[in-house]
């Protein structure tokens, strides 16, 4: 079990009742639980739906998952009516390198997600949520369920919760082992027993998702933050953030700094400022050498590219994303080769193989940087994995093409003389390891 | 739905709302390339093939996925789009073993056309490929992964097109790979194997040389064939299928069967026979040379010219001493119509007898009968595909029309028609039905009976009474309803379904049979009472000209029944088995003279006193009747020496008992004295056309027709045959052409037991399918069942 940190910029919104037992559902009530939704309840079942979208619109809240579609917008691109039921989807499936944010959730705070599972179905009008982990979580996956089970013997699930006249059921399901499974639509595949493939888009899962119905589907810690968000306003939750960027976020900083794990900070907070500060600084006090600023997909930052706040759009300004809030520290000491090896590595073991640009793509990148890696490279091959990456950008069914190529891509050009130095290097030749031995059993 | 605009390439164009792209772009004649995409299966956008870009959107999108919008601004090709392309073939070739010298698909393969186009020539790849060993999924699919691009075509040609899930995927990313559904574990040899229909779709759908089949594979290159589009000889759906033809010593053989245009009445589909069982042709046991009984009962190999003269004269002087009556004359399912045709006249004005019969597998004659005077009401097989519903009475489509049964799957897939059922037996295509009826033991006749109104035999139809009823009213709402009976039904049975049928607004029917051209048999008259076109003997109409014996002649059992009392002088078997088939003790023959022509030795050949090595259905042109009425061409694809076309042999018999060739084949102008040449018997020659040619210019004649040609009595076909006004343009350029009966309504007076289904399964056709050795493996790797064993020519002497 993690250690939970503190740092005093952190904003504690979503976090507040982690370290203090909130998995026992008594002290979740003590602690202001179930209140948010008893709050929206008390609307009346009339104007209930729209305040809860108007509140989450207002709130500024951005998708937590990575890609920071605002949240109020996707719960009212559902429609009203519909012949098949109406589903909420909760896409537990943390499954980025370098994020584990989702994690601490459901360890410290798992009544959150269930309530904010019920807000949202409550929303949309939907009767049924899910709550999909990842098949790593399975020891997770048993304190959401003794929560679900909890709450339905306080009777918050079920028939008639709160006296609304309403029905919400919650079920828990656990992935079998597979990144892709993080994309909503695979997601959706998974959970209907299916293999774990994107769907075509459109439509879109808020038209036609989950068993063909109407689903939201959002990231746990987005459905975590709407009971917080309902209890102290929309507006108030927005003025924490930066522009466009509102409220706080759960930052997994990890790596070669002094304090590593989760912390949470307000949108556009710098990204600086959380590694040397709230992070504690590098390592054994030495040279900062790159930060991978949110999960393994997104592009690498140098030292000096990190003076940048941490919210959607200033992180996309410079040239990399927010994504899904791992920050991964790499100071001097980290071959770069290696790592762009392991990062492809792991994509290559987790692409789908439905097609062809990401299925053909990341093994052979892997292949030639396993190659490289192994003293066998040419300059040729870092042109060549350039060349790969840039067709892969764009080209694939589902995202995780550009997860892989984004990455790589960043790799050969911020570090293209390292590459080459290493191939010149290593002309002579080292031990041939594989890619096994490299990243572990298993992939 | 209404039409939307939109502009490709500069190019403005319309097409329905809804419209996929890249189906707009193909109909205005912009082709925009594909691997994954295929027309009526679901969408994968797997191969990104099909990228294009359109105004404001950020990325290519897949054409294949992208409707059409009102206003939409396309470009489908430009530097961009050619690299995207560029690279996905450099992505897929990467990994691709590049075996194009020794693979199957080479030739005609999609990647290599796209490479072609898009010029991937210089490869990058520089690393060990993935490689996996082929497999043997069974006697007829094979799988190759390394060739294998991973488009799915097979997995839902499979699963939506067939509805067999026989095929998935198995492990993911760059491992992933096709898998058949008995996985080693689970097989007795440890080896993958597919447990379904045999089909070959998998194999055809196969953009490249992943899937390839047993019975072609490493045989040749497709540009060393001759492609020659025929139509299967197997079942009555009479599927178009394009033979594969090489020259070899002995003719010309056939080495593949498949689809490869997609062009004829059966679109997509073909199944394990129309694509593998083309074999029997170079089957070992083939007959090639004449054989007359020698009077120690064994047979002897003579010349073209011995054997015909035999006949001739042996039936020339049986008419003349015991009459034309003690002859009899059964024809074959599997001859084409120009042949059943001659062949009647032959029996009626040659031999002089109504006797003549063939093998029924359904009722045409109460099915014509009953429609008589009716108009647009038969349904072609290209309806099974379009129509809204379908009532299908008995048969089993699956088994015995696998194209009928494809149809209807997929207008059920792809337009939602209803299809009813009631059967005796759980039939697969139940699975598509919207009401599955199922019937009492041989309750076809009282289901009948219950549609047309008698509530009594409800018991007799249906055990469920509740079923029977909403089954009944279901069918009574629907509106241009087709009416697909099985061989179960006949006679009254038979009319009174039609009757039924025919209160039903816009109702069409058709009548399941069990070969090629069985329709074509009853069609042509292959008939005791009938002549071409249901045409009663007793009122000749149109064929009054022909001065033909007007009595009612024997039918099949009756000439068997008259054989067993020593009144058969002599008996005529051209391509049919009736001996196994209705199960005749053979020693009712043993007085009566036999000829026999036939591919093998069959029950019936080993009883016959002359047989004539007969050539089959793909070594011979003409045209065929499929059981909807459909009309196609058959070509001439495969070649054996020692074997002639039944045609010419009944001319050559004909000649030999003296009749005059030109009013049984008019194919020339009619000239007073003038004998036909029937130039020489002694086997194929090079240079016997030529001389036919220059003897018949020499006299005046049209020189490109000859006794043998079955395009000389087409002309009469199409004058006197009623139903058959039939256009030789469509029936030259390939098309089909639906032809309904034009039958003189009468009383039905055909033995119920004349009609006997062959019973034939996806892995049997007929005597046919024993002789091939690919449908006996696959029957055999498919069933469990024991190969059948046949007898060669060698075991009887010669």
């Amino acid at each position: 079990m993690p250690t939970l940190v503190s740092h005093p910029d952190e904003v504690k919104v979503i976090s507040r009742r982690f370290g203090q037992g909130a998995a026992d559902i008594e002290k979740y009530i003590e602690l202001d639980g179930y209140k948010a939704v008893q709050k929206a309840i008390a609307e009346g079942p009339e104007k209930m739906p729209a305040w809860i979208i108007d509140t989450m619109k207002a709130s500024g809240l951005r998708g937590r998952g990575g890609a920071g579609f605002p949240t109020g917008l996707k719960w009212s691109f559902v429609p009203k009516q519909s012949e098949k039921p109406k589903y909420v989807l909760v896409n537990g499936d943390e499954s980025e390198p370098g994020t584990c944010k989702d994690h601490v959730i459901f360890l410290e705070d798992p009544h959150a997600v269930i309530e904010g599972t019920m807000i949202a179905g409550l929303a949309i009008g939907s009767k049924m949520g899910f709550i999909y982990l990842r098949g790593e979580y399975r020891y997770l996956l048993k304190i959401m369920e003794k929560a679900v089970a909890d709450a339905y013997a306080k009777g918050f699930l079920g028939k008639n919760i709160f006296g609304s006249g309403l029905d919400f059921d919650v079920v828990t399901q656990s992935g079998a082992g597979a990144y892709e499974v993080g994309e909503e639509s695979a997601l959706m595949e998974s959970l209907e027993g299916k293999r774990g493939v994107p769907r075509i888009k459109p439509p879109f899962p808020a038209v036609v998702g989950l068993y063909g119905g109407p689903t939201v589907i959002n990231n746990a810690e987005t459905i975590a933050s709407a009971p917080h968000i309902l209890l102290m306003g929309g507006e108030a939750y927005a003025k924490i953030g930066s522009e466009r960027n509102g409220g706080t976020r759960l930052f997994g900083i990890s790596g070669h700094v002094e304090r590593p794990g989760v912390y949470e900070l307000p949108m556009g907070y710098n990204l600086k400022k959380a590694i040397y500060d709230v992070a504690g600084g590098i390592k054994d006090g030495k040279k900062l050498k790159a930060v991978v600023p949110g999960g393994s997909s997104c592009p690498v930052l140098l030292p000096e590219e990190i003076d940048v706040g941490l919210d959607f759009d200033q992180m996309g300004k410079a040239g990399t994303m927010l994504g899904s809030g791992g920050i991964v520290v790499l100071d001097e000491t980290v071959s770069i080769v290696e790592f762009a090896l392991r990062t492809i590595a792991f994509y290559q073991h987790e692409s789908c193989g439905w097609c062809i640009p990401c299925r053909e793509g990341t093994d052979w990148i892997k292949k030639t940087l396993t190659r490289v890696y192994n003293g066998g490279g040419s300059k040729k091959d870092v042109a060549n994995v350039q060349y790969l990456a840039e067709n892969m950008m764009g080209r694939t069914f589902c995202p995780l093409g550009d997860a892989a190529a984004m990455p790589t891509l960043g790799f050969v050009k911020k570090f293209r003389k390292e590459f080459e130095d290493y191939i010149e290097g290593n002309k002579a030749g080292t031990p041939i390891i594989t890619v096994q031995q490299l990243v572990g059993a298993g992939h | 739905m209404p039409d939307v605009k939109f502009t490709v390439d500069g190019k403005q164009l319309t097409a329905p709302a809804g419209t996929l792209l890249i189906e707009a772009c193909k109909s205005a004649g912009i082709e925009i390339p594909a691997f994954c995409y295929y027309p009526g299966l679901s969408l994968q956008a797997a191969c990104r093939m099909c990228v294009v870009r359109i105004e404001k959107m950020p990325k290519l999108q897949t054409a294949c996925t992208t409707p059409v919008a009102e206003g939409m601004v396309v470009t489908s090709e430009s530097p961009e789009i050619a690299q995207a392309r560029k690279s996905t073939l450099q992505l897929l070739l990467g990994n691709h073993p590049l075996d194009c010298p020794v693979c199957d698909a080479g030739g005609e393969c999609e990647l290599q056309d796209m490479t072609f186009k898009y010029g991937a020539g210089e490869s990058l790849y520089a690393e060990a490929k993935n490689h996996r060993e082929e497999q043997k999924w069974s006697p007829v699919v094979y799988f190759d992964r390394p060739r294998c691009i991973l488009c799915y075509r097979c997995v839902r040609m499979c699963g939506e097109g067939m509805d067999v899930f026989a095929l998935g995927i198995q492990n993911r990313g760059s491992s992933a790979v096709i898998a058949p559904n008995v996985p080693a574990q689970m097989s007795p040899d440890h080896l993958a194997h597919v447990d379904c229909e045999q089909c070959g779709m998998c194999i055809d759908a196969c953009p490249v040389g992943a899937l390839t089949s047993g019975a072609y594979r490493y045989k040749t290159r497709p540009w060393e064939m001759n492609h020659v589009t025929t139509v299967c000889t197997h079942c009555g759906d009479g599927c178009k299928t394009t033979l594969g033809v090489r020259s070899t010593s002995d003719g010309a053989e056939i080495v593949r069967g498949d689809n490869r245009d997609k062009s004829g009445i059966n679109g997509d589909f073909l199944c394990n026979k129309g694509r593998y069982a083309f074999d029997f042709a170079n089957a070992p046991e083939r007959i090639t040379a004449p054989l007359i009984r020698q009077t120690d009962g064994r047979f002897k190999e003579v010349s073209w010219e011995e054997a015909f003269t035999h006949a001739g004269r042996k039936l020339r002087e049986l008419r003349d001493a015991r009459g034309g009556q003690s002859i009899g004359v059964l024809g074959g399912n599997r001859l084409t119509n120009e042949e059943a045709y001659l062949l009647q006249k032959f029996a009626r004005t040659v031999l002089g007898t109504n006797n003549i019969d063939h093998h029924r597998t359904a009722d045409y004659v109460t099915f014509a009968q009953t429609l008589a005077e009716q108009k647009d009401r038969t349904a072609s097989w290209r309806d099974t595909q379009t129509i809204p519903a379908a009532l299908i009475v008995g048969g089993d489509p699956t088994n015995q029309a696998p194209g009928t049964a494809w149809n209807l799957r997929t207008d059920v897939r792809l337009n939602k028609a209803r299809l009813y059922i009631a059967n005796t037996a759980e039939i697969k295509l139940r699975r598509q039905a919207k009401a599955f009826l199922q019937l009492a033991p041989y309750g076809y006749g009282a289901l009948a009976a219950y549609l047309a109104g008698d509530e009594a035999v409800a018991q007799s139809a249906a055990a469920d009474a509740n079923a029977l009823t909403s089954f009944r009213d279901a069918v009574k709402a629907e509106e241009k309803l087709l009416i697909l009976i099985g061989s179960e039904l006949r006679g009254t049975d038979l009319r009174r379904l039609i009757e039924f049928g025919l209160t039903i607004p816009g109702a069409r029917f058709a009548l399941l049979s069990d070969y090629v051209n069985s329709r074509g048999a009853a069609d042509m008259g292959l008939l005791p009472d009938m002549l071409p076109g249901f045409t009663p003997v007793s009122a000749p109409g149109a064929f009054a000209e022909q001065n033909l014996p007007t009595a009612p002649g024997l039918d099949l059992l009756e000439i068997f029944e008259a054989a067993g009392r020593g009144e058969l002088s002599a008996l005529y078997v051209v391509n049919s088995n009736p001996i196994a088939r209705y199960s005749v003790d053979p020693a009712a023959l043993k007085n009566t003279f036999v000829v026999v022509q036939e591919m093998f030795f069959t029950e019936t050949a080993k009883l016959a006193d002359v047989v004539l090595p007969a050539a089959n259905l793909y070594e011979k042109g003409g045209s065929v009747t499929n059981s909807y009425g459909d009309l196609q061409l058959v070509q001439k694809a495969g070649d054996r020496a020692g074997v002639r076309s039944d045609f010419e042999m009944i001319v050559r018999v004909a000649d030999k008992m003296g009749a005059d060739i030109k009013s049984l084949v008019p194919f020339g102008k009619a000239q007073p004295g003038l004998r036909a040449d029937m130039g020489q018997s002694r086997g194929a020659q090079a240079g016997e056309a030529d001389r036919h040619a220059v003897w018949l210019t020499a006299n005046n004649l049209e020189p490109k027709l000859s006794p043998f040609d079955p395009w000389a009595i087409l002309d009469e076909i199409q004058r006197l045959v009623p139903g058959y006004n039939l256009l030789r343009l469509q029936l030259l350029s390939g098309n089909d052409q639906h032809l309904e009966p034009e039958a003189a309504a009468s009383a039905v007076t055909n033995r119920r037991d004349l009609v006997l289904p062959s019973g034939d399964t996806l892995f049997t056709s007929g005597t046919l399918g024993r002789f091939s050795a690919t449908l006996n493996e696959t029957r055999q790797y498919q069933t469990g069942e024991p190969l059948i064993q046949i007898h060669t020519a060698a075991e009887f002497g010669s």
